[in-house]
């Protein structure tokens, strides 16, 4: 996780003191003071995979886009393709420096007023991903502003998603939504923006509006007995879905091509890295992310050695756990790409103890979105 | 609040220690359990290992992090709680039932260097 902790004091979201009051377990995670559980990270994980559960990412970044350039100066920062996007689409992508190293992971969404964009990135990269931003702007006619600190946002997530946002919202609307959609509504005066995107392999929504309105409807979803879920089990099941996360699987060291990612990002465009990425995919990289299961319950945790069985160090684990969901110790982890094919036997080296195992997919789990 | 029980020796590494003849029992503390979350592995030593006092001897793993476990006291292991292999979950369930080593010491007096209940208390804080 990109733990940035700078000495300045932690920022708080608009719902801190509802996580303080539940008896959350609090941890500084992106420079905020966020809740990693309420109670059983198992618990929630499950309530998101079987019912529904609510999660804060207020602290995630709002930057707007707009003006007449802002099409061609999105396209050019961003690895996918936002050329003939409808209003109302969502699109998942990158922003890369020249040498194809990831600035960030980002959802784009194309406004419904023309020349109009939002763009969600990290928490933990929101100044760095503005200051970017900012820099290379210059020369297009758009404007940028980021409007993270004036808006909350939360993720209700999980098969029974879309049942409790129609009857809290009243948003039949809600139901017509496709995965990567949005529509605009009102929520106590202020615009909400109701999303069918997410971060755990559930259908689910997002839901961004003014931190007064994103409060009230916490309290809702509660009372209607949805999950509180903290960033702990965020964190399981993005990695059961095969998610990558800024930081451990991304990272300008991690570009998208190592990552498995180069489906989004459009080779056959100009954007800022896309040469590097090109030679990448073309001459190949030296290292790739994996997915690998080993045989016990020992669990490989970030930074622990994979190793060929004979004990040579060939890569590291950048995310693992026991999974909840399928009751298996799995991991990804960067490994040299002759490594890297599926069915290659590996271990992972945990403490004193080495536990073979063997390269499978990176999506560990059957996602289960809204088509 | 912590359930602390009196007449045992505790670790400032949250192991408790209860003292049968001059085999240590050994197990982690309910603060210790309640920090770490649902416990989903125990890494426990195999019979005939010998540790020093303080040395890890193994390790609680929860869904987010792993633990290392220290031993208490110096000795052999005699016996280890297989049970745990399968069910884990024992530990957060009772912590002080959930014993994971028995140890045969080989210098009793080490057990003077670990604190009271009394004192675990006041260094947990509760």
């Amino acid at each position: 996780m990109t733990e940035n902790q700078q000495q300045e004091p932690l920022q708080r979201t608009c719902l801190h003191e509802r996580h303080v009051a539940l008896g959350a377990k609090m941890s500084p995670f992106a420079g905020f003071d966020m809740p990693i559980q309420y109670g059983s990270i198992i618990t929630e994980h499950l309530a998101v995979r079987e019912k529904a559960g609510i999660f804060d990412v207020s602290h995630m970044g709002e930057i707007f886009v707009d003006g007449r350039d802002a099409e061609r100066f999105v396209n050019h920062i961003f690895t996918n393709e936002i050329r003939g996007m409808e209003p109302g689409k969502v699109l998942y992508g990158m922003m890369c420096y020249p040498d194809g190293g990831v600035v960030d992971d980002l959802l784009v969404y194309r406004e419904f007023e023309p020349d109009h964009y939002l763009l969600v990135v990290n928490a933990a990269n929101i100044d760095k991903d503005f200051a970017w931003i900012q820099e290379q702007v210059k020369g297009f006619d758009c404007r940028v502003r980021n409007e993270s600190a004036a808006w909350g946002q939360v993720a209700v997530q999980g098969p029974e998603a879309e049942r409790y946002v129609i009857d809290v919202l009243g948003a039949a609307e809600a139901a017509k939504l496709g995965f990567y959609t949005f529509c605009n509504l009102s929520y106590k005066g202020k615009r909400l923006i109701l999303s069918r995107t997410g971060y755990t392999g559930e259908d689910g929504f997002e839901i961004y509006s003014a931190p007064e309105g994103i409060v009230e409807l916490w309290d809702r979803f509660l009372a209607e007995g949805v999950q509180p879920c903290g960033l702990g089990c965020r964190d399981t099941l993005r990695f059961e879905a095969g998610l990558p996360l800024y930081g451990d699987e991304l990272s300008p060291e991690i570009s998208p091509v190592m990552a498995g990612l180069g489906m989004f990002c459009k080779l056959d465009k100009d954007f800022i890295g896309r040469d590097a990425l090109l030679r990448q995919k073309t001459e190949g990289c030296e290292r790739k992310l994996v997915g690998i299961e080993i045989e016990d319950k020992a669990v490989p945790r970030a930074g622990y050695p994979v190793e060929t069985l004979q004990g040579e160090e060939v890569g590291v684990v950048t995310t693992g756990y026991h999974s909840i969901s399928l009751d298996k110790s799995i991991c990804f982890a960067l490994v040299g790409s002759a490594y890297a094919a599926l069915d290659t036997p590996l271990q992972i080296r945990i403490r004193k103890k080495t536990f073979p195992g063997k390269v499978v997919k990176k999506r560990f789990y059957q996602t289960n979105y809204k088509k | 609040m912590s359930k602390i029980i009196e007449g045992l020796k505790y670790s400032e590494s949250h192991e408790w220690v209860k003292v049968e003849g001059n085999v240590a029992v050994i197990g982690v503390t309910d603060f210790a359990q309640k920090e770490m979350g649902d416990i989903t592995y125990v890494d426990v030593p195999d019979v005939d290992d010998s540790f020093e006092a303080g040395e890890d001897f193994g390790a609680l793993e929860s869904v987010k992090a792993s633990s290392d476990l220290y031993c208490p006291v110096s000795g052999k292991v005699v016996e280890v709680n297989e049970e745990l292999e399968d069910a884990p979950e024992k530990v957060n369930e009772d912590a002080f039932a959930a014993w994971i080593i028995k140890v045969e010491m080989s210098d009793a007096s080490e057990l003077d260097a670990l604190m009271d209940a009394a004192a675990y208390k006041a260094m947990i804080g509760e």
